[in-house]
């Protein structure tokens, strides 16, 4: 069985993005891009279902500009076998992306297609859930668990107010939640090999794909600030504060 | 134009996070229709149509919505979609699961966590953990949304008197099954909707500790309790107690933080809190930037003082 894992390049999770003052975007211009954390805990399942033996090979896909091809080497230094990138310069939007993972999801047959959950910079949570659509398969989002047992996906998803069991038939779209697992630190020898593996490159058009997006941005601005309030010296100043001041206790 | 707000609830009851909903269906304008698709969802029926501002409740009822399983939710949405303009759900973990099958579905976009209603095709959303807020505008002919709850006004729960309609429910997928859940009982008020959280961080140390320390004090205040990423990570508390950008987005009367840093992931969900207090005795720590009251002191000895004061 194939895994198919998708992987966005994003700006690192401790980079602490500006809006820029023109309000067309937030600055990312010579900060720090990583993997999104939630694809490297998607590329870490993968990976340990293959060394389980219940997978035989695993796939990293990035769609983006061509210095995805980094966010896959690092997938690939993890332990995925090869890698697909779908170049493009376009501002791609999650149906957008979702539909160029179908259009491979049609060509690679994988048996499981392992993604994150959000990417942190746009904060959508969609891709997942519209790959799975389009291609007419189920889904177990936020997984904190995935067992594969007699040819069915058995998944525990974190939901509001605790836990719970999916049985899903396969092929099936899994997202990551934080607790699935800890991603292991690449090593060396292993960045080394990554860079030997094959990286195949397709453009949209390849994929028979309109990426035009849907959603036009039309300004982004900061947020309003919160101001410091003062320090209190002790639980007795606290509490006369919250009681007469604030009158929320 | 008319907007459909897919209710969140549990078979029995709507859950609080379907009345913010519906506040933002209203300020798309036109008609606010609901659709409650569960299993002997009756009840929870009747109560959506108490809800002001609700003209129609659609209730589907069948074996397969029981658990709000994503594919077949989704399918009874699409089965009545086309009546509408708009297709609100809450940005809860049941609302992000479903929504965007039915956007990929209709070949539209989603709008995700959307906090502000500017006009019916433009919104505002915050991106990158909060730190940017973006205007957008769907060029689309149907808007599905999510709708940050904390970002409107919950509509009263009752005082409306909407007709209740039966659809037919649409078949199972076949594909997925629900095999269980383990769903913690408390009388704790929901995190998302709490009047007052009390939230702990990685300085509890354990399990044992969070329990101890953390529990007093929010029974003494009748709050939630929630925790850090660090706290969770470590299993000091259960994972849906998770405050932060990919755990739940709060903004309760009162957020008290207890030994929590700050990091901006968990300052994105519980900066909108009215106030907002911190006791951490790194005098350095982030959390002091967004508290109204920081008390510097060592959480072990002031947190049951507090309980003591209270």
């Amino acid at each position: 069985m194939k895994i198919l894992v998708p992987v966005k390049r994003v700006v690192d999770y401790n980079v602490k993005v500006r809006v820029k003052s023109d309000g067309t975007g937030v600055d990312i211009a010579n900060v720090k891009m990583s993997m999104n954390p939630f694809d490297e805990i998607a590329v870490e399942e993968a990976v340990r279902l293959k060394e389980k033996g219940i997978a035989t090979e695993v796939i990293a896909v990035s769609c983006g500009v061509a210095q995805c091809q980094e966010t896959l080497r690092t997938a690939m230094a993890i332990g995925a076998d090869r890698a697909i990138l779908v170049e493009t310069t376009e501002e791609l939007q999650p149906l957008a992306v979702a539909k160029l993972l179908k259009a491979l999801v049609d060509k690679e047959q994988p048996g499981l297609i392992i993604l994150g959950k959000q990417a942190i910079d746009d904060d959508c949570n969609q891709t997942g859930q519209m790959l799975a659509a389009l291609a007419d398969l189920p889904q177990a989002t936020f997984a904190s668990k995935v067992e594969v047992v007699d040819g069915k996906a058995q998944v525990t998803r974190e939901v509001d107010g605790g836990l719970e069991v999916l049985s899903l038939s396969m092929p099936a779209v899994i997202t990551t939640d934080l607790r699935l697992n800890e991603p292991r630190y690449v090593t060396l020898p292993n960045i080394m090999k990554a860079k030997k593996k094959q990286l195949d490159t397709f453009k949209p058009e390849d994929l028979g794909v309109d990426v035009s997006p849907r959603i036009t941005t039309l300004k982004v601005s900061e947020p309003p600030k919160r101001s410091a309030g003062i320090k209190v010296p002790d639980v007795a100043t606290l509490v006369d504060k919250l009681k007469n001041v604030s009158k929320v206790i | 134009m008319s907007s459909l707000v897919i209710a969140e609830h549990d078979n029995a009851s709507i859950k609080g996070a379907t009345l913010n909903t519906v506040t933002a269906a209203v300020a798309c304008g036109g008609d606010v229709h609901v659709l409650v698709a569960g299993h002997n969802a009756g009840a929870a029926a009747q109560a959506a149509a108490q809800i002001a501002g609700v003209s129609k409740v659609i209730h589907a009822d069948s074996e397969g919505l029981a658990h709000g399983l994503a594919e077949n939710v989704a399918a009874q949405v699409l089965a009545i979609a086309a009546n509408y303009t708009h297709i609100l759900f809450p940005a809860t973990a049941a609302g992000k699961n479903v929504a965007p099958r039915v956007a990929a579905k209709l070949d539209v976009a989603q709008l995700s966590d959307v906090t502000l209603v500017l006009s019916a095709d433009t919104f505002e959303r915050p991106i990158y953990a909060g730190n940017a807020i973006a205007t957008v505008q769907s060029k689309d002919a149907v808007k599905v949304l999510t709708v940050r709850t904390t970002g409107f006004d919950a509509a009263a729960a009752s005082g409306g008197s909407a007709s209740v309609e039966t659809a037919a429910a649409t078949a199972d997928s076949g594909k997925s099954a629900f095999k269980g859940s383990e769903i913690a009982k408390n009388d704790r008020p929901e995190l998302t909707a709490a009047k007052v959280i009390v939230s702990g961080g990685r300085a509890l140390g354990s399990a044992e500790k969070f329990a101890e320390v953390i529990t007093p004090l929010a029974d003494k205040l009748g709050a939630a309790m929630g925790a850090s990423r660090a706290a969770v990570d470590a299993g000091y508390a259960p994972n849906d107690w998770q405050v932060g950008q990919t755990g739940k987005i709060v903004a309760p009367q009162l957020y008290v933080a207890c030994g929590i840093s700050g990091a901006i992931q968990h300052l994105a969900g519980m900066k909108d809190s009215k106030v907002i207090v911190a006791i951490n005795k790194d005098a350095e720590a982030p959390i002091f930037s967004v508290a109204d009251y920081g008390l510097e002191a060592d959480l072990f000895v002031a947190v049951p003082e507090l309980v003591n004061a209270l």
